[in-house]
């Protein structure tokens, strides 16, 4: 049987892609994708804890993030919509009308 | 099969839920209303989710003294669970009755506003009565998924659409912290309720040096943190305050902070109790640059709404100083301290719903020039306000600031405490620039665009009774908070 740290160090090594994706992609949906892996790189981890620790909880855990995530990729997507049809683009650092 | 069903029912108990559930009811069958109401017509939506509000906070109070308990021991309605409800309720209720002219006046007339602040409200709810961290990250979803479309509502607003677009993408962003920590805290004590996982560290010392538990800690006050705005994740805040619609940055800079901070406060005390020496090191840093700066930053701002947000993330940080003192005096003080911004904070967003044109153009100081004369009782409102903001006495922000600077004077932060108070004294600077535009500058413009409504002039009457009742006779509401205590 493979030891649960490989999956913790698979899952660790996902997030931290996925954050490095976020800190220097400019795109909004590439980003989003970035945190989409964030969020699945977590659920691999609950998965791996789950099993090695012989408890439900992690998994059904899995459950309701993927249904989090599932909404929030509705809502992401409305308002990148909204963005792109005011500024014709989603360019991140085009996001600039507001600052100090 | 039966069996089954059985088992499954023996830990529901609706009653623990019953003010979301009540609430979320009400959201769906306005949301239904919606649908066949005329399109342009919001008021009886307003309405609608007003009568919501009201019979919730009836619910909710109902509850007081009568905790709860329910479904597998994942939620708690117990009387720290009802104090948050009721400023939840009330951010709610002021803000949907500034909301409706609003509305009007930005060309969005939309019913749908008010259902988003219901189910926003509800996920706040079950933010303070999760004693199990899925039940704690679904509210925080809840919440945050109303709020991201709140933020960004005015679809042809590009403001708007930035401000909803910078909060969706942090917001994800921070999620995804959130929930590694909450997985790397699972992986170290086996369990995701609250109450099992403080015993297991209790029983388990040496379970705190395990990298993963620390991490873990980190990974999720980065999640929170985010959250209530505190440095340095509160690059969101700003940029969303002040694109947002402005009842809507009113209701995030109350509710929702209140909210964070409930379930925040559950977590570290009744899960992480075995962990303080860690997480009191890392907040005590985190709450001194908070209030820095916000407090520094809002110093250089000409916009009203965008210095508001900077003033938030300073009493964000106020409030993180209760945390760190962590005892009865401090945590009941952050309790009385949240009810009390919700308050003085959304009074002033009232003031400033009322002053604001169309696409508000002149939320600046110059906008304020000669405020004073032209609208007296507005001014005197807007002064009793800002003077709780700046926690200067009789107002309830003196009252809060005080309760909690003694907390942490009493676990013997004492720095924490001095730090805290010059904070409060450089945020005078910023205040009083608004009180010096409404008194002492020629007015720049006519004011004859201030259209007085009656719903928006009773939430800025009920705020000033809520801040001068708590300001002067401060003792009930904190007996009520030390009760409230789990």
């Amino acid at each position: 049987m493979i030891s649960v740290n490989y999956f913790l160090v698979l899952s660790a090594i996902l997030f931290s892609i996925g954050v490095f994706g976020v800190l220097t992609r400019k795109n909004a949906i590439v980003v989003f994708m970035c945190v989409e892996l964030m969020l699945n790189a977590v659920n691999l981890t609950f998965i791996a804890l789950s099993r090695h620790l012989g408890n439900m909880d992690g998994q059904i855990f899995v459950f309701f993030v993927m249904a989090v995530a599932a909404a929030e990729a509705a809502v992401g997507l409305a308002l990148m919509i909204t963005f792109f049809r005011n500024r014709e683009t989603l360019d991140i650092d085009d996001a600039n009308t507001l600052k100090w | 099969m039966e069996n089954l069903v059985q088992i499954a029912m023996q830990n529901v108990n609706f009653d623990a839920i019953l003010p979301s559930l009540v609430l979320c009811s009400f959201g769906m069958v306005l949301l239904l209303m919606n649908a066949f109401m005329p399109r342009g017509k919001s008021t009886p939506a307003a309405w609608f989710s007003l009568v919501a509000i009201v019979v919730t906070g009836f619910v909710s109070l109902a509850a007081w003294n009568k905790p709860e308990f329910g479904f597998a021991g994942g939620v708690a309605l117990d009387n720290y669970a009802t104090f948050f409800n009721i400023i939840f309720l009330v951010a709610a209720g002021l803000t949907i009755l500034m909301s409706d002219d609003y509305l009007k006046r930005e060309g969005y007339p939309v019913g749908e506003f008010y259902t988003l602040i219901l189910f926003a409200t509800a996920g706040s709810m079950w933010m303070a009565s999760g004693t199990n961290l899925m039940m704690i990250f679904l509210g925080l979803e809840v919440l945050s998924v109303a709020l991201y479309v709140l933020a960004g509502f005015f679809r042809g607003q590009t403001k708007s659409n930035e401000a909803g677009l910078k909060y969706f993408l942090l917001g994800c962003f921070s999620t995804g912290f959130l929930l590694y920590g909450i997985a790397l805290l699972y992986g170290v004590t086996g369990t995701i309720d609250l109450a099992r996982m403080g015993e297991f560290i209790s029983a388990n010392p040496g379970a705190i040096t395990n990298p993963m538990a620390v991490a873990g800690l980190m990974l999720l006050s980065t999640g929170f943190l985010f959250k209530i705005a505190a440095a340095p994740f509160h690059m969101w805040t700003p940029d969303t305050y002040q694109g947002a619609p402005t009842p809507i940055t009113a209701f995030m800079s109350a509710g929702p902070k209140a909210a964070a901070f409930a379930g925040f406060i559950r977590i570290l005390i009744l899960g992480l109790g075995g962990m303080k020496a860690e997480w009191t090191s890392l907040l005590w840093i985190i709450a001194v640059l908070t209030m820095v700066v916000g407090n520094v930053i809002a110093i250089y701002q000409t916009d009203i709404k965008r210095t508001l947000a900077y003033s938030s993330i300073a009493h964000a940080g106020y409030a993180l100083v209760g945390i760190v003192a962590a005892n009865e005096i401090g945590v009941s003080g952050i309790l009385f301290y949240m009810l009390a911004y919700t308050f003085m904070n959304l009074g002033a967003f009232a003031v400033l719903v009322l002053v604001g044109k169309k696409g508000e153009e002149n939320l600046t100081l110059d906008g304020f020039a000669g405020f004073g004369y032209k609208r007296p009782w507005l001014a005197i409102a807007m002064v009793i306000f800002l003077f709780s903001l700046m926690g200067i006495p009789p107002t309830a922000g003196f009252a809060g600031k005080f309760y909690i600077f003694a907390g942490a004077v009493k676990a013997g932060y004492i720095w924490l405490a001095v730090i805290g108070v010059l904070n409060s004294a450089v945020s005078l600077y910023y205040y009083l620039r608004i009180m010096v535009a409404m008194y002492f500058k020629a007015p720049t413009e006519e004011f004859e665009w201030i259209k007085m409504s009656a719903p928006v002039v009773a939430s800025i009457v009920i705020a000033v009774v809520g801040v001068l009742y708590m300001g002067i006779l401060p003792g009930g509401v904190i007996a009520m908070a030390k009760n409230a205590l789990f």
